[in-house]
């Protein structure tokens, strides 16, 4: 355990040092925040009937996209990882005495941790305190609030998972590029980042219930602007909780499959 | 001309060389901007309109943009990849070389999986024309194609300008992504459904309104009054790649090498 600690915390130091690289992130965000609710706007101002999400709810949902992109965005590449494993020097990982897949879980949760400290402040500071419309809304009470803290904690904990999948792919298909793209777009799309979810038609709300991916993006974040009340928030962790076992379990088990296949050749 | 020809034949010939790969990243360049599309038809399948544009007006517009941005992303890639060059020291060499620096830089790099990208913009361009009920003249689609062709000056121009700040920062700066990505997400709709001085600075700093917006009025016979103005705005786009150009020019005077 004190192995994965001090890999979190090496990441975590060394992923607060891109400050510039922060800030112009944070502007890049920042803009696009306002695009989007610009856009949402104008398709609101013009509803024939009530849509099923009010435009509060929904400008919180994209602030709180903007700044958590970090722990939500399903394709935050470890170009590190690929290489690791497409040049061979993962044998040097093998040698490790701590387990592959704790490490490269806490080495991923930490980057993830590090890039969100950074940008998710300053940008949810100044959201609070923007003129109306914009104006991002306090948590309706403490209760939701604690609820969206403990969601987006076991969303974070079940994106990483969910790239861990991802990297294991790798061992396979030795191409990270393609593949990561097309499991990126769709994944995304899934978690409500390009529509949110109560926006899109019916059917595809069904399908968009039984995948994993919304439990990172949609549901904390409908969680704190109480879209989704509070005993159902309850329900939808129990169920994070449930997702989180499989998609570790699952992880762990193909990732030793991967490793009893592979054959490190010399060089 | 002929050099830049040449430039584009190897490097397309040294990415065939990872054949499966190049595919695969091809579909995923055709799939994020699906996916943004399929986004698109969604609002408006529960919307049904936005400030009055309906869903194949803002097709129409929409594939417009991307095509001008998979274009300049394709061809203008050297640009975007350029801190790297001034980083390491390899623009010294580009530099003594009898050749214009625009020229060399642009044929640095070539990211021809952007060719799905392209397909893509190509497909929802021909649909929504044939879903539109304009008539078409060989002036207006003239106009389409200058719109085009404006957009991906105006792209190649932001990239121009990132890459010239390098002269100064030595590191790229990320802030352009605001202008590059940010721009074409945001120009993928006719650009009156924003606030006023989003539409002013996106008319008269970086004038995306005149590859899309403005046009896209004549295009759809929305214009009030004299179409003239509408038809030429198109060049405003291209003239926006002159200050760049000086920009560029000035910049690479004012270079002085790492050293490394």
């Amino acid at each position: 355990m004190r192995a994965y600690i001090s890999v979190f915390k090496l990441r975590l130091v060394n992923g607060l040092q891109y400050r510039t690289a922060a800030l112009a992130g944070i502007a890049t965000q920042f803009f696009w925040g306002f695009i989007i609710i610009m856009v949402f706007e104008a398709f609101y101002s013009g509803a024939a009937a009530p849509p099923p999400i009010s435009l509060k709810q929904l400008i919180t949902y994209v602030w709180l996209q903007q700044a958590l992109l970090a722990f939500v965005m399903l394709w935050f590449r470890d170009n590190e990882l690929f290489q690791l494993i497409t040049t061979g020097n993962i044998a040097y990982e093998l040698c490790r005495p701590s387990g592959i897949y704790g490490l490269w879980y806490a080495k991923l949760l930490a980057q993830r941790l590090a890039s969100a400290l950074l940008r998710s402040m300053p940008i949810l500071a100044v959201a609070f305190c923007l003129p109306e419309p914009y104006r991002m809304p306090l948590p309706s009470d403490l209760i939701s609030f604690l609820l969206f803290i403990v969601a987006l904690l076991l969303g974070l904990l079940m994106v990483v998972s969910l790239s861990m999948l991802m990297y294991i792919s790798v061992f396979v298909t030795l191409s990270p590029a393609g593949s990561l793209l097309m499991f990126g777009v769709f994944g995304e799309f899934l978690a409500g980042m390009v529509i949110p979810v109560p926006l899109m038609p019916q059917w595809l709300q069904n399908i968009v219930y039984i995948l994993p991916f919304r439990w990172s993006a949609d549901f904390p974040f409908r969680v704190y602007s109480g879209h989704i009340p509070k005993e159902e928030a309850l329900i939808g962790i129990g169920i994070q909780l449930i997702w989180l076992l499989v998609l570790v379990g699952v992880g762990r088990i193909a990732m030793a499959s991967a490793l009893r296949k592979i054959v490190v050749q010399g060089g | 001309m002929w050099l830049y020809g040449k430039y584009i034949a190897i490097l397309f010939k040294s990415q065939m060389q990872y054949r499966t790969s190049f595919i695969l990243l091809a579909v995923g360049q055709f799939l994020i901007p699906f996916s943004v599309f399929a986004g698109l038809y969604f609002m408006f399948d529960r919307f049904g309109q936005i400030k009055g544009w309906d869903f194949q007006e803002v097709a129409l517009c929409f594939s417009i943009i991307h095509m001008a941005f998979a274009l300049s992303e394709c061809f203008a890639r050297g640009f975007d990849g350029f801190s790297s060059l001034v980083a390491n020291g390899d623009f010294d060499r580009v530099l003594v070389r009898p050749q214009s620096t625009v020229l060399q830089v642009l044929g640095s790099k070539f990211e021809f999986s952007r060719v799905g990208r392209l397909l893509q913009s190509i497909i929802v361009l021909v649909w929504a024309i044939s879903q539109l009920s304009v008539e078409w003249s060989i002036l207006k689609l003239l106009v389409l194609l200058f719109m085009i062709i404006s957009g991906v000056f105006i792209f190649t121009g932001i990239f121009m300008l990132a890459a010239a700040m390098c002269f100064w920062t030595i590191q790229g700066l990320e802030i352009a992504n605001i202008f590059t990505d940010g721009g074409k997400e945001m120009a993928q709709y006719p650009l009156d459904i924003y606030k006023k001085w989003v539409t002013r600075f996106f008319t008269f700093i970086i004038p995306f309104g005149c590859v899309n917006y403005l046009p896209l009025l004549y295009l759809l016979d929305k214009t009030s009054g004299n179409d003239l103005p509408y038809m030429l705005a198109p060049l405003a786009g291209i003239v926006f790649i002159i200050p760049c150009l000086l920009v560029w020019r000035f910049g690479v005077r004012h270079y002085r090498s790492t050293g490394s």
